[in-house]
């Protein structure tokens, strides 16, 4: 019972703690399977958790704070979408600087609009994503093993988790079973193939750029809103370049993205508990080590010592139509 | 209006596509100048001329690619304007592009479907495409297997698919874009065959070639550019390969090489089990042997991509392989990939098969390009420094010598045309008087006038008593210019002939990986 009841709340944090992952690493999916490039996903997401946290204090609303996260998310695609796509500009220095404005800048405005030393006042209430209780949760919880399993890890997260996990079967469906997923695929890969055929490759690298921005959105407000009870200075801590690895990872699949993510999130998740892994593995393990962990394997993995991933083949190549 | 038909034959049927007075200009240079056609349905209509004629920048006119600055366009007698792709299509036009226009990782049915699926789902447009790809294929004999990968296609299936695409757009004009380039000769009359067919159904087809046996075995009509003008618009049964020539030129040229007969000497290269695994562990030559003599030329035919670029990177230095290389008796290193120095040093020298990336530094200028590989010989370095005076006056005299143009060193690299650039390579490495020449592609993107010109070089060079190593996936030239020839195919040699004892059919089976006979 009690390793069960150990793994469910490891587990539980790694749900919770993958969420952002996952949002991050779908954005980027839609964005680099169209061909753009997005390193600046963790500056969105930054300026997205900044946005949210400050208007749900503000307003005491979290939906509004979700909304202006994803508000302000979508204002950064959009410039890196005119400097990318429409001025064929270089990707990664679009989302270097994206990511530089992001750090300064979230820190610049919660400092003059709340005086707190660049935090946002910390969000109670309605100011924040609050646990869901899924049905009947309470009343199977005694139910051994599956009732267990059920309250305590499937029950009880913010409605963002749940959204996040839904995400990965639509954006499944939607890139293999829509004409815009085909569409989508098609212009990361021969955006020749798509311009030739008639379809306008600056409109579908926009409408990627877009979701991708509205997926960091939800992934930065749940950082303040739900993981956490408010914005503080730099709190993505390399998210975004996680995701980015995870994407890799995932060979640029949703399903594969789903299941690297969880892998980052397992990580940190046993990181916030060395007492357990002490008590299993009978030795202690330095706390600064098990933080390092998910970095490591993001370098591991962007090393290439996890087998060969293929990048959409036009990806980071601004199109230009041939002579 | 139109220069084509003097007798007024055509004057009932109206003209799939009538080009009037288009002009396209890019800059200072003239793509486009007035130009007009007149193409009848049914029929396959050639236009031929060299690089940087105009061709392919009429055709992007007409499939909507660039806008013409001025003139009009005629489809089925009624005046169209194209200003984007979707238009062309609409218009019933089709094109095939010399580089596909194919997403790799796709399915072939994915890549029909691309651009005109019939609604948000994919699941109805892909089956509606099943259904009518099964009638195509067996209207036109086009076979392929719809749920293949095309990056498992081989180039011939690719370009069937992209027709396929082009029929599936209801296209009732076909354009067709240097298509032989990338086929092998039996290959190419399958294509043929499939146009016929397709012109016998009533579809009108425009093929662009610079090929003028293409022009003369399948056209009924051909149209003649030159420096952005149409020059003649004839029947091609009252034309001759030689009269295409000269008008494609403006001069009289001579298309047969004059080839004294050889008299072979030494082994000068003698290559043995020579074997290369790329980065990606894929064996891209799989033990080969041959040799060269002195005062032949051994040519190595094959499409593209089977292992001859490999075999030139070997040779030239700059790729590692297994294997024993020997020129003049004396084993060099194969074992690493930084060699071109030492290559140079045993007499051998290199004409890459692309100028631009491995033959020339395009930002730099002829003068300095004249020497790269050679800057450390007698009398071009001064100690640490380059000494600029003798190369540049060095470089002027081999501007004379083959007559590159425009005649100034101090140019860029890049401000000169294929053929000129080409020269340059050629210049360099055949002045060195080697033992030994590589020479890749040496008229891949060379105009008429200036292939008459590299071909003699190469022969003079032969008759010189020197080897020489000639890799081209034009079979014309392999077959006019090389004693013996080796075919290429996946990496192995498959054959070797004779040049005086071999024909096109014979090598275009080696080509195909067909084992004939023995020899």
């Amino acid at each position: 019972m009690d390793i069960l009841n150990d793994l469910i709340t490891v587990l539980n944090s790694t749900l919770r703690l993958s969420t952002p992952l996952l949002l991050a690493c779908l954005a980027g999916l839609f964005s680099e399977r169209a061909g753009i490039f997005d390193i600046g996903l963790e500056g969105k997401m930054l300026c997205a958790a900044f946005f949210s946290g400050a208007v749900a204090a503000i307003t005491g609303s979290v939906w509004i704070g979700l909304a202006a996260g994803i508000a302000s998310s979508l204002a950064l695609s959009a410039l890196h979408g005119i400097a990318s796509i429409t001025f064929r500009g270089n990707q990664l220095i679009s989302g270097v600087a994206i990511n530089f404005f992001a750090a300064g800048m979230t820190v610049l405005v919660a400092q003059s609009w709340f005086k707190q030393g660049g935090r946002t006042p910390s969000l109670t209430g309605n100011g924040r994503f609050n646990a869901v209780e899924l049905p009947l949760a309470e009343s199977l919880k005694d139910i051994p093993f599956l009732g267990h399993i059920y309250n305590g890890l499937i029950s009880g997260h913010t409605i963002l988790v749940y959204i996040a996990l839904l995400v990965v079967p639509v954006t499944w469906w939607i890139l293999y079973r829509t004409r815009f997923g085909l569409r989508l695929r098609a212009v990361g890969e021969a955006p020749e193939a798509v311009d030739t055929a008639g379809i306008s490759v600056i409109h579908l690298r926009f409408a990627a750029v877009g979701i991708c921005g509205v997926l960091c959105g939800i992934a930065g407000a749940y950082l303040a809103t739900g993981l956490q009870a408010g914005f503080v200075k730099d709190m993505t801590a390399g998210r975004g370049y996680i995701a980015l690895a995870a994407l890799i990872f995932a060979k640029w699949r949703p399903w594969y993205a789903l299941m690297s993510c969880l892998l980052f999130g397992f990580l940190q998740a046993i990181a916030l508990r060395p007492d357990l892994i002490e008590a299993y593995l009978s030795f202690k393990v330095q706390v600064q080590l098990l933080d390092v962990l998910p970095y490591i394997l993001t370098v591991i993995i962007l090393a290439g010592f996890v087998g060969k991933a293929t990048p959409p083949r036009a990806g980071g190549e601004p199109y230009v139509k041939e002579q | 209006m139109t220069i084509n038909d003097k007798k007024g034959r055509h004057e009932t049927v109206v003209p799939a596509i009538e080009l009037v007075n288009i002009s396209k200009a890019f800059g200072a240079v003239q793509a486009n100048k007035d130009i007009s056609i007149r193409v009848m349905p049914g029929t396959i209509h050639g236009i031929i001329g060299e690089n940087g004629a105009g061709k392919s920048t009429l055709m992007s006119i007409l499939y909507g690619y660039y806008k013409a600055d001025k003139g009009e366009i005629f489809i089925k007698g009624s005046q169209t304007s194209i200003p984007d792709s979707q238009a062309a299509i609409s218009a019933g036009i089709g094109m095939v592009f010399q580089h596909f226009k194919l997403v790799q990782n796709f399915t072939v049915l994915e890549n029909i479907i691309l651009g005109v699926e019939d609604g948000a789902m994919l699941r109805p447009s892909l089956a509606k495409a099943r259904k009518s790809l099964t009638e195509l294929a067996k209207e036109y004999e086009l076979n392929v297997d719809p749920d293949a990968n095309i990056e498992d296609l081989s180039v011939g299936h690719q370009q069937r698919v992209e027709i396929l695409k082009a029929l599936y757009r209801q296209a009732n004009i076909l354009i067709l874009d240097e298509p032989t380039g990338v086929l092998t000769p039996a290959e190419a009359n399958q294509l043929f065959r499939i146009l016929h067919r397709l012109r016998d159904e009533g579809k009108t087809i425009l093929l662009i070639t610079h090929k003028l046996r293409e022009i003369m075995n399948i056209t009924e009509t051909v149209s003649v550019m030159r420096r952005g003008e149409i020059v003649a618009t004839v029947p091609t049964s009252q034309t001759s390969p030689e009269a295409l020539a000269e008008l494609m030129v403006g001069r009289k040229v001579l298309l047969r090489v004059d080839k004294k007969p050889a008299k072979p000497g030494a082994k000068i290269l003698d290559v043995k089990n020579l074997r290369v695994v790329d980065e990606v562990g894929i064996e891209r030559l799989k033990g080969v042997d041959f040799h060269v003599r002195s005062g032949e030329v051994l040519g190595i035919a094959g499409v593209a991509g089977n292992g001859q670029s490999e075999l030139l990177a070997v040779l030239g230095g700059y790729q590692k392989a297994t294997g024993t290389v020997k020129i003049n008796e004396k084993p060099i290193e194969v074992g690493s990939a930084s060699q071109g120095q030492s290559r140079r040093a045993n007499g051998l020298s290199h004409v890459p098969e692309d100028r631009q990336q491995e033959g020339l530094i395009m930002e730099f200028t002829a003068w300095e390009n004249s020497v790269f590989g050679y800057h450390h010989d007698a009398g071009i370095q001064n100690g640490i420094f380059m000494n600029n005076a003798a190369i540049r006056n060095e470089a002027q005299a081999k501007i004379e010598r083959f007559d590159i143009r425009p005649p100034d060193p101090r140019l860029k690299a890049r401000n000169f045309s294929g053929g000129n650039q080409q020269k340059i390579v050629l210049a360099r490495e055949i002045e060195r008087d080697p033992e030994i020449l590589l020479v890749g592609q040496p008229t891949r993107g060379v105009d008429i006038g200036a292939i008459e010109f590299i071909h003699r070089q190469i022969m003079t060079l032969r008759d010189k008593g020197k080897a020489v190593l000639l890799v081209s996936v034009e079979l014309d030239e392999v077959l006019s210019l090389s004693d013996r020839i080796a075919v290429m195919f996946d990496g192995n040699i498959m054959g070797e002939r004779l040049a005086s004892e071999t024909d096109e059919k014979e090598l275009g089976l080696l080509m195909a990986g067909v084992k004939t006979g023995t020899n």
